[in-house]
C-alpha cells in the first residue's frame, strides 16, 4: 500500500516537473524574458510536492504507532495494569492482527486486536488522503504563483544545498552514533575492570569470565588478572611492527620504480596489477597465511632445528604485510610523480645521477607525503582482524618471538563476540573496551597522517 | 675562439622533427642570444647543449655537437661531467626545498667538489656574491630557498649553476616569470657572468637579446634562419624573415 502510494507520489513529482516547465514555456512564447532556465520552474514545482509529502510521511512515522497505542490501551486504563504488562497485552494485540499469536486467546484481547486493525486502516487511509490533498495543494499554490519574475533558480539550489547536507550528515551522526555506543558500554565495563588493570594487567585470558553463571551475582573480585590488554596491545603492535617491515621497503621501493624508472608502458601495466593486491578480500591472505605461509614457515624452522608454531606472529604479519604493498606503494608512487619535474630538471642539469636525484631532491620533497602513506598504512595494520584470526592463533602470549602466536585486539574482540552474547556482562563489554581503545589509535594515527599529508599539499598546489 | 660547434643537428620528438639541420657556433665568453616565436626549436636546441633531452624517452637527436672540439653525442660522452661543464638556468625560478646553502652546495657535493667544510663554505660565499645574492641571504643561510621571492629565487639559481664553476651556462628564459627590476638585476648579473663563462641565452624578449648579447641565432619552425653578431642581426638582418620578426611583423 505504502509502495503504490509512493510510486504515486513520485509520479506526481514528474508530472508537476513537466507542468512547472510546460508553463515556463508558455511564458517565454509570449516575449518575455524568463529569470531562471524552463527546467528550473519544472525542479521548482517538483519539490513543493516532495517537501509536504515527506514531512506528513515522516509526521505518520512517527506519531502513528504511539498514538494507536494510546488508543488501544485506553480500554484498559483505570483497571489497574502495570507498564509492563500493558506492553505485554499490546503486543499480544499486534501478534494476533498478524495472525501469529500462538498462545490462548481472550475476549478482551480479540476486541483490541479488532480495535487496532481498524484504527491501522483508518490511520493508512487518512495518510493518502491527506498526503495527496497537500500535495495537490502545494503544487497548485506554487503553480499559480510562478510568473516571468518569480524566483525559481535560488529555491532550487538552495534545497539541492540541502539534500547533500542532510546526506553528509548521515554518515557524520553514524560515526558519532558508533563512537558513543562504544563509550557508554567502555564506561559500564571500567565500573567493574578498574582502568589501571586493564592497561597495565599483562594477564589476558576471557574465557574465564565465560564460565560464569549469568543468575549468579556479579563479583568484581573473581575478574582479577583477567582483563589485562597488556598481551594483546603488545601483540597488535608486534604483528603491525612486522607487517610495516614487510610493506615499507617492499612497497616504497616499487613506488619508486613505478614513478621514476618504469617506463610509460610498465607502467600502464604494472600500477593496475599492484593494486589488484589491494582488491584481494583479506579473508583470502587470511588462509594464504594460515593454509600456506604458516605451515611453510613451520616445515622451515623445523628443518633448522627451531621451534615455530603453525600459526606464528611472522606468518600473520607476514601476509599483511604484502596486503598493506599497495597502499604504500600506490600512494608514494603518487606523491613522488607530483613532486614537480622542474626539480627533477635542476638536479639532473647540474649533473645529478637518477638515484643521486631521487635521493637529495625528489625523495626529501616527497617525505612528508610517504609518511603519510606510510602511518595510513600502520592504522590498516592495526585494524586487520581476518588474517590475524586466521593465522596468529587466539592466545594471548606476551611474546617478542616472531615465530611463536600471540594475538591482537581485533582477533580477541573477534573471540569475545562469536557465538551467544549476554549484553551487560564484562566479558562482553571488554570488547567495547577494546573496540575504543583501537578506534582512538587509529584516529589518532589517522589524524596525524592527514596532517601530515596537508602541509605536504600546502607546499606545491 | 670557437666554444660550441653544432654540426647538422637534427632533433626529433617521436617521428616529429622538432630541428633540422641546425649548425651553429658560438663564441667562448660572449654572450649568444636565441630567438624567434614560440615553438620554434630554440629551447630544444638549447637543451642539446647538455643533452637534458636525454630525459625525454621519445627525444632523439642526431649530428655532432662539438665542446673543445668533442663530441658531446659520441657515446663515450659522461653526461655527468658534462652537465658539470655545462650549467644550467630555467624558465622558473626551481630552487629545490631545502635550504639556501643545500642548495649551492648541492653540485659541489655530487661531483665532490670541496675537500671540506671551510672550502663549501667558500665555494657557496663566491657563488651567491657572483650571482650578486650573498649580501640579501648571508643571514639566512639556512633557511629554506623556496622562501626568496621569484628574482631572488632565480639568482639562487644562476648561483647553483656555477658553483660547480661550469665553462658555459644556458639560460632558458630566465627572466620571463621576474619583474622588471628582477630582470635588470639579472642582465647586469648575465653581463657580468660573461667574463669568466660562455652563455647562451634564449629569450623572448627582443629587448633583452640587443641589451645583453653580443651574437644572435634566429629560429623559425626548427631552422636557423639567421645568425651573426647581434648588431647585424638587429640593424640590418640578411633575411626578410628576421627582419619581419625583429621588427615585430610576425611572431
Amino acid at each position: 500500500m505504502n509502495l503504490i502510494l509512493f510510486t504515486f507520489i513520485v509520479l506526481l513529482g514528474f508530472t508537476s516537473y513537466y507542468f512547472g516547465r510546460k508553463k515556463a514555456y508558455t511564458i517565454q512564447s509570449t516575449k518575455k524574458r524568463l529569470t531562471a532556465l524552463p527546467q528550473f520552474y519544472g525542479y521548482y514545482l517538483a519539490i513543493w510536492c516532495a517537501i509536504p509529502a515527506f514531512i506528513i510521511f515522516s509526521l505518520w512515522a512517527i506519531f502513528e504507532p504511539t498514538i494507536v497505542k494510546l488508543l488501544v490501551l485506553s480500554d484498559y486504563s483505570n483497571q489497574g495494569y502495570l507498564d509492563d504488562e500493558l506492553n505485554l497485552i499490546y503486543e499480544k494485540t499486534k501478534a494476533l492482527s498478524r495472525g501469529q499469536f500462538t498462545g490462548e486467546i481472550t475476549p478482551f484481547i480479540e476486541a483490541s486486536a479488532e480495535k487496532y486493525l481498524s484504527l491501522r486502516s483508518i490511520a493508512q487511509s487518512s495518510k493518502v488522503v491527506i498526503v495527496l490533498s497537500a500535495i495537490i495543494a502545494s503544487v497548485a499554490y506554487a503553480y499559480k504563483r510562478i510568473s516571468s519574475n518569480s524566483r525559481t533558480r535560488e529555491p532550487v539550489e538552495k534545497f539541492l544545498k540541502a539534500v547533500l547536507f542532510t546526506a553528509s550528515l548521515a554518515a557524520i551522526l553514524t560515526t558519532v552514533g558508533i563512537v558513543f555506543s562504544l563509550i557508554f558500554q567502555t564506561i559500564d565495563f571500567f565500573k567493574v575492570i578498574p582502568l589501571f588493570d586493564f592497561v597495565f594487567g599483562t594477564h589476558w585470558y576471557p574465557a574465564k569470565a565465560f564460565v560464569r553463571d549469568s543468575s549468579e551475582a556479579l563479583d568484581p573480585s573473581m575478574y582479577s588478572d583477567t582483563f589485562g590488554a597488556v598481551p594483546i596491545f603488545a601483540g597488535t603492535f608486534f604483528i603491525a611492527f612486522i607487517a610495516m617491515c614487510v610493506a615499507i621497503p617492499i612497497g616504497l621501493m616499487s613506488g619508486i620504480y613505478l614513478a621514476e624508472y618504469a617506463s610509460y608502458k610498465v607502467r600502464q601495466y604494472a600500477k593496475p596489477l599492484i593494486e589488484i593486491l589491494a582488491g584481494i578480500p583479506t579473508v583470502v591472505y587470511g588462509f594464504f597465511a594460515a593454509l600456506t605461509v604458516g605451515p611453510f614457515l613451520k616445515e622451515l624452522g623445523t628443518s633448522m632445528g627451531l621451534e615455530v608454531s603453525a600459526e606464528s606472529a611472522l606468518a600473520a604479519g607476514g601476509v599483511m604485510g604484502i596486503m598493506i604493498i599497495p597502499f604504500i606503494s600506490s600512494l608514494s608512487d603518487d606523491v613522488i610523480t607530483s613532486v614537480p619535474q622542474s626539480l627533477r630538471d635542476g638536479s639532473y642539469a647540474m649533473g645529478a645521477t637518477k638515484s643521486e636525484t631521487i635521493k637529495r631532491v625528489i625523495f626529501p620533497a616527497a617525505l612528508p607525503g610517504i609518511v603519510g602513506s606510510i602511518l595510513l598504512g600502520v592504522s590498516r595494520a592495526i585494524g586487520e582482524t581476518m588474517i590475524v584470526v586466521m593465522a596468529s592463533g587466539l592466545a594471548a602470549n606476551l611474546t617478542l618471538n616472531p615465530l611463536e602466536s600471540t594475538s591482537t585486539i581485533t582477533a580477541q574482540i573477534v573471540v569475545i563476540l562469536i557465538g551467544d552474547q549476554a549484553f551487560g556482562d564484562p566479558k562482553t563489554q571488554a570488547a567495547f573496551a577494546l573496540g575504543m581503545s583501537l578506534f582512538l589509535v587509529t584516529l589518532c594515527l589517522n589524524i596525524v597522517a592527514l596532517r601530515v599529508v596537508k602541509k605536504y599539499r600546502e607546499k606545491y598546489e | 675562439m670557437i666554444k660550441i660547434k653544432a654540426k647538422d643537428v637534427d632533433v626529433f620528438y617521436g617521428k616529429k622533427q622538432a630541428l633540422f639541420n641546425i649548425s651553429l657556433d658560438i663564441e667562448e665568453n660572449q654572450v649568444t642570444a636565441l630567438i624567434g616565436p614560440s615553438g620554434c626549436g630554440k629551447s630544444t636546441f638549447l637543451r642539446c647543449l647538455n643533452r637534458m633531452n636525454d630525459v625525454i624517452d621519445i627525444c632523439s637527436v642526431k649530428g655532432e655537437i662539438l665542446i673543445n672540439d668533442f663530441n658531446i653525442n659520441d657515446k663515450s660522452c659522461d653526461v655527468v661531467r658534462l652537465r658539470e661543464k655545462i650549467g644550467m638556468v630555467f624558465q622558473k625560478p626551481n630552487p629545490f626545498p631545502k635550504t639556501l646553502y643545500e642548495n649551492v652546495s648541492y653540485g659541489p657535493t655530487i661531483h665532490g667538489i670541496a675537500q671540506s667544510k671551510q672550502e663549501m663554505d667558500e665555494i657557496v660565499e663566491t657563488s651567491l656574491k657572483k650571482a650578486a645574492l650573498w649580501e640579501e641571504v648571508k643571514d639566512r643561510l639556512h633557511e629554506p630557498g623556496t622562501g626568496l621571492s621569484g628574482g631572488q629565487q632565480q639568482r639562487l639559481c644562476i648561483a647553483r649553476a656555477i658553483s660547480v664553476r661550469p665553462e658555459v651556462i644556458l639560460m632558458d628564459e630566465p627572466c620571463s616569470a621576474l619583474d622588471p627590476i628582477a630582470t635588470a638585476q639579472i642582465e647586469e648579473l648575465i653581463d657580468e657572468l660573461k667574463k669568466e663563462h660562455t652563455i647562451i641565452i634564449v629569450t623572448h624578449s627582443m629587448a633583452q637579446a640587443a641589451r645583453v648579447s653580443q651574437n644572435t641565432g634566429f629560429f623559425h619552425l626548427g631552422q636557423l634562419i639567421e645568425h651573426g653578431s647581434t648588431d647585424k642581426i638587429f640593424k640590418n638582418p640578411d633575411n626578410k624573415k628576421t627582419q619581419d620578426y625583429i621588427t615585430g611583423r610576425f611572431g
